[in-house]
């Protein structure tokens, strides 16, 4: 009777696929309970039967050991349910106590009682420490602080359980360590909390028991302290996986890429990026290491021609690509996996096919004197679905409706297929769960074995740290370190982001190896 | 994959019936008889060669305008100002027509590419100050209709010296001795088999052509396609002037056609605004413009009968009605949803 959510036997069908298959998911009070399970395994469905979004097929829901009927969100708030959403849903130009006061707001005479509001917001807030400044805008404010507003819209709803999901996939190392302390906060307080996550490093650290699901059938729920990451990632995936990539030395060659004194402003002038310098070179992967905002959108935009640069020369195979138009730019030898697959690597209305040949569609075979030939476009498309797994039902669905892994399939078959010297990975495994990554970790070693170079941006350190032969630190818009992720920690990482260079005491020697054209220790402050 | 054509096909054909139900409601209500009503309505589309002459007639230049909307929206543009460019299309074709003389091989296609390019100019406007300035395409193009529309009348009266133009000579006349035989003197025109080329040319440059697939690119997602080394603001202008093209053979077809004159106006025509309709009613695709021309273009010339005795339903009327029948086809997404709603509870159980 201490469970206060039982989500009993749910099933969930649509049209002839059983999304969540007789799963049963019992939440105690004062837990956090993790959720674990792949990519399109079925975590979001059943959350959305939780929170009233679907009806289920089958099953039934209790809360507090009474049966309910969730018919839609309005009755979820009332049972005390609240959902922490991945996609924050704020107004950017409404402050912080105006968008969580939305849709309740308190009335006095017909005028919105913001004060008041206010009173309760900051005491909620210092009841779970959550540090949040009740009148500050919601676009002024970093993303973590966003998610904090969200979370303080379901306090103020009065919710007992909070789901949240994958709420760390837009955080940066340490707002991470902040959402850890603030879930372990509110569990003291008595609420309990639904963590829907693929990330096992989370689960370890905050959850006291992990629910298993996979391909929409509940497997195990296991007290976390009685098991282990590489337990929980083979029950998971449904096989062994391998953690930290088994990957040779690196043979670096020539440089490939070489960026000379670049200068990027963006539209206010302000400098993004100042006077950086990098080298990349054949057969090596560098991992640009860094907190959201330094630069490294900025970067990459100039390097593949949709920014234009202020000043400072970029060479790509000894040419000068400084300012030139995209296409000419990926004609020089640059395959680019962009940050934001749906805004720049995909035309989700379009098919598989055609999104495979986004980058070549002009060229022979696929076109010719202005007409395409689709039979063509769809055989490299078989021929990509088979090589990089991409799960599809076939090559004429739309992107849209795969899952995000698979789009992300597409986008590195694509650019792998066109054989680049330089290719730009931004986020790569963003979103995605360890099958996939560890698919794309690979794809991105070979890529390297083959000789060319690879520029590995990443927010996420573990990807950066496993994949990377080096590891260039970027703070306010320059590369203040390049380390060796063999001599390196998160902790040095994390204070390296954070614009704090310390002295090492095998720094003279890493200085050596590495490129002697980055100038260091410029940055002062 | 059959199904779903059957869904397709199925879902109009059902809002139609209940567009009809639902404007039989309505003349029961206001006390006329809906039977009586949908004769004369059927009669007044199919009833005789002459008003099937007519129908064909009143579908040719929904057919190009809807192309027009449907093909700019393809690429992610709003041009509500088809009926702007079918006017000076319009004006275009009879100014050829008459101040050349042309065997009709040279003149009628003379004629037609002058509406064409006129149609064309006057989207040009709006694209560019789109691709180069980011100004909403859909303000310029409504306030170019009213250019269009007082441009042209003062073209008119200044070249004709009144209000209407001489007729267009002969030898660029769209009429086909043929079709006024058969269909007893009606001005169904040549421009049909125009109207149907345009068609297929269009699906052809959407479906098999770079070109095509530059522009749904743009259309779909911007980023994307810049990202992919696209030029967007060129495929913006591309997409206008070929709309606007389309738009302006919309005007020949009623300047070489159905009237074979131009005439100072007081307002627009409306073709180039039902064009909207008929492009939504077609899901925007090329083929599906066709049948919703012929919906619109049918029901608009069928309901002139709608008046006669004796079924004497008055043309206010006629207007709800076909708006019913049009709201009901254009809320397609309603039934669909509503059948997969009942077939996953079939599927279910």
């Amino acid at each position: 009777m201490d469970y206060v959510i039982e989500m009993l036997n749910i099933t969930k069908v649509f049209g002839n696929f059983i999304a969540n298959d007789n799963i049963t998911l019992q939440l105690k009070k004062g837990e956090i309970h993790a959720l674990l399970g792949e990519n399109g395994a079925g975590k979001s469905t059943l959350m959305n039967v939780l929170f009233g979004l679907y009806q289920p097929d089958g099953g039934e829901i209790k809360v507090k050991g009474k049966k309910v009927k969730i018919t839609d969100p309005n009755v979820a708030n009332d049972l005390g349910i609240g959902m922490v959403h991945q996609h924050f849903m704020l107004v950017d130009t409404f402050n912080v106590t105006e968008n969580i006061i939305l849709g309740k707001e308190p009335t006095r005479g017909g005028k919105v009682n913001i004060k008041e509001a206010a009173k309760e917001i900051k005491r909620l807030s210092n009841l779970y420490g959550l540090d949040v400044d009740p009148y500050a805008m919601v676009e002024d404010i970093s993303v973590g602080m966003q998610q904090r507003v969200e979370i303080l819209k379901t306090l103020y709803r009065g919710a007992e359980i909070l789901i949240f999901d994958e709420p760390t996939a837009a955080l940066t190392p340490q707002e991470i360590t902040e959402l850890m302390e603030i879930m372990k906060r509110l569990v003291k307080e008595g609420k309990s909390i639904i963590l829907i996550t693929h990330k096992l490093k989370e689960i370890m650290e905050v959850a006291d028991r992990v629910t298993v699901i996979r391909r929409g059938k509940g497997l195990k729920t296991l007290n976390v302290s009685d098991t282990n990451p590489t337990e929980l990632a083979s029950l998971m995936v449904g096989r062994d996986v391998i953690f930290s990539m088994e990957k040779k030395p690196a043979e670096p060659k020539e440089p490939v890429l070489k960026v000379k004194n670049l200068v990027v402003k963006d539209y206010r002038g302000t400098e993004k990026v100042n006077r950086l310098n990098l080298e990349i070179h054949r057969g090596e992967i560098l991992g640009i290491a860094g907190v959201d905002g330094n630069g490294q959108t900025e970067l990459i935009e100039v390097i593949t021609g949709l920014r234009k640069a202020e000043s400072g020369t970029i060479e790509l195979n000894g040419k000068n690509i400084t300012n030139l138009k995209p296409r000419k730019v990926t004609e020089s030898g640059l395959g680019h996996i962009p940050q934001d697959r749906h805004r720049h690597g995909l035309v989700l209305n379009f098919t598989v096919g055609e999104n495979v040949a986004l980058q070549t569609y002009y060229k022979k075979p696929f076109s010719k004197m202005g007409i395409l030939n689709h039979k063509a476009i769809y055989s490299k498309a078989r021929e990509l679905i088979k090589q990089y797994d991409i799960r599809t039902q076939s090559e004429y669905t739309p992107a849209r409706a795969l899952s995000g892994g698979n789009q992300q399939k597409i986008i590195i078959g694509r650019e792998i297929e066109r054989d680049p010297d330089l290719l730009i990975a931004a986020q790569p495994t963003r979103g995605l769960d360890v099958g996939a990554i560890e698919f794309i970790h690979k794809r991105l070693i070979e890529q390297r074995d083959n000789g060319k170079a690879v520029l590995l941006v990443s927010f996420e350190l573990d990807e950066v740290m496993n994949v990377s032969d080096r590891i260039a630190v970027i703070f306010e818009g320059q590369i203040i370190d390049i380390v060796d992720p063999k001599e390196t920690n998160e902790e040095e990482l994390g204070l390296l982001m954070a614009g704090q260079k310390i002295q090492r005491k095998h720094k003279t020697k890493a200085g050596e190896k590495q490129s002697p054209t980055v100038k260091e220790g410029e940055k002062i402050e | 994959m059959n199904k779903k054509r059957f869904v397709t096909f199925f879902i109009p054909v059902l809002a139609i019936l209940l567009g009809l139900i639902v404007g039989a409601i309505i003349m029961i209500i206001s006390g006329y008889d809906p039977i009586v009503g949908y004769t004369q309505l059927w009669e007044g589309i199919f009833g005789d060669p002459y008003v099937i002459g007519e129908t064909v007639r009143q579908i040719t230049p929904y057919i190009l305008s809807g192309l027009a909307v449907a093909f700019a929206f393809k690429t992610g543009l709003f041009n509500i100002g088809v009926e702007g460019q079918l006017i000076v299309g319009w004006f275009a074709a009879v100014w050829v027509g008459l101040s050349f003389e042309l065997p009709a091989v040279i003149h009628i296609p003379l004629a037609v590419l002058a509406a064409g390019i006129a149609g064309s100019l006057w989207a040009f406007i709006p694209g560019i100050l789109k691709a180069r300035l980011g100004v909403n395409e859909v303000v310029v193009t409504i306030m170019l209709n009213y250019v269009a529309l007082h441009v042209t009348n003062a073209l008119i009266r200044g070249i004709a010296g009144k209000d209407t133009t001489d007729r267009i000579a002969e030898t660029a006349s769209l009429r086909i001795p043929f079709f006024e035989e058969i269909t007893m003197y009606s001005r169904m025109h040549g421009g049909i088999f125009i109207a149907i080329i345009a068609v297929i040319i269009i699906y052809f440059i959407l479906q098999k052509t770079k070109l095509g697939y530059e522009l749904k690119s743009v259309g779909f997602n911007q980023d994307a396609s810049k990202y992919a080394g696209m030029n967007v603001s060129r495929n913006i202008v591309i997409s206008m002037v070929i709309s606007g093209f389309l738009a302006g053979l919309a005007g020949a077809m009623e300047g070489l056609g159905t009237f074979e004159y131009a005439a100072t106006k007081t307002g627009t025509t409306g073709i180039g605004f039902d064009g909207i309709a008929v492009a939504v009613l077609g899901a925007n695709h090329p083929i599906g413009v066709v049948f919703g021309a012929i919906l619109f273009g049918g029901l608009k010339y069928g309901s002139l009968n709608m008046p006669n005795p004796p079924a004497q339903i008055p043309s206010e009327m006629i207007t709800v009605i076909i708006a019913i029948i049009i709201f009901f086809v254009a809320s397609g997404y309603l039934f669909q949803w509503l059948y997969e709603k009942f077939s996953k509870k079939k599927g279910v159980k």
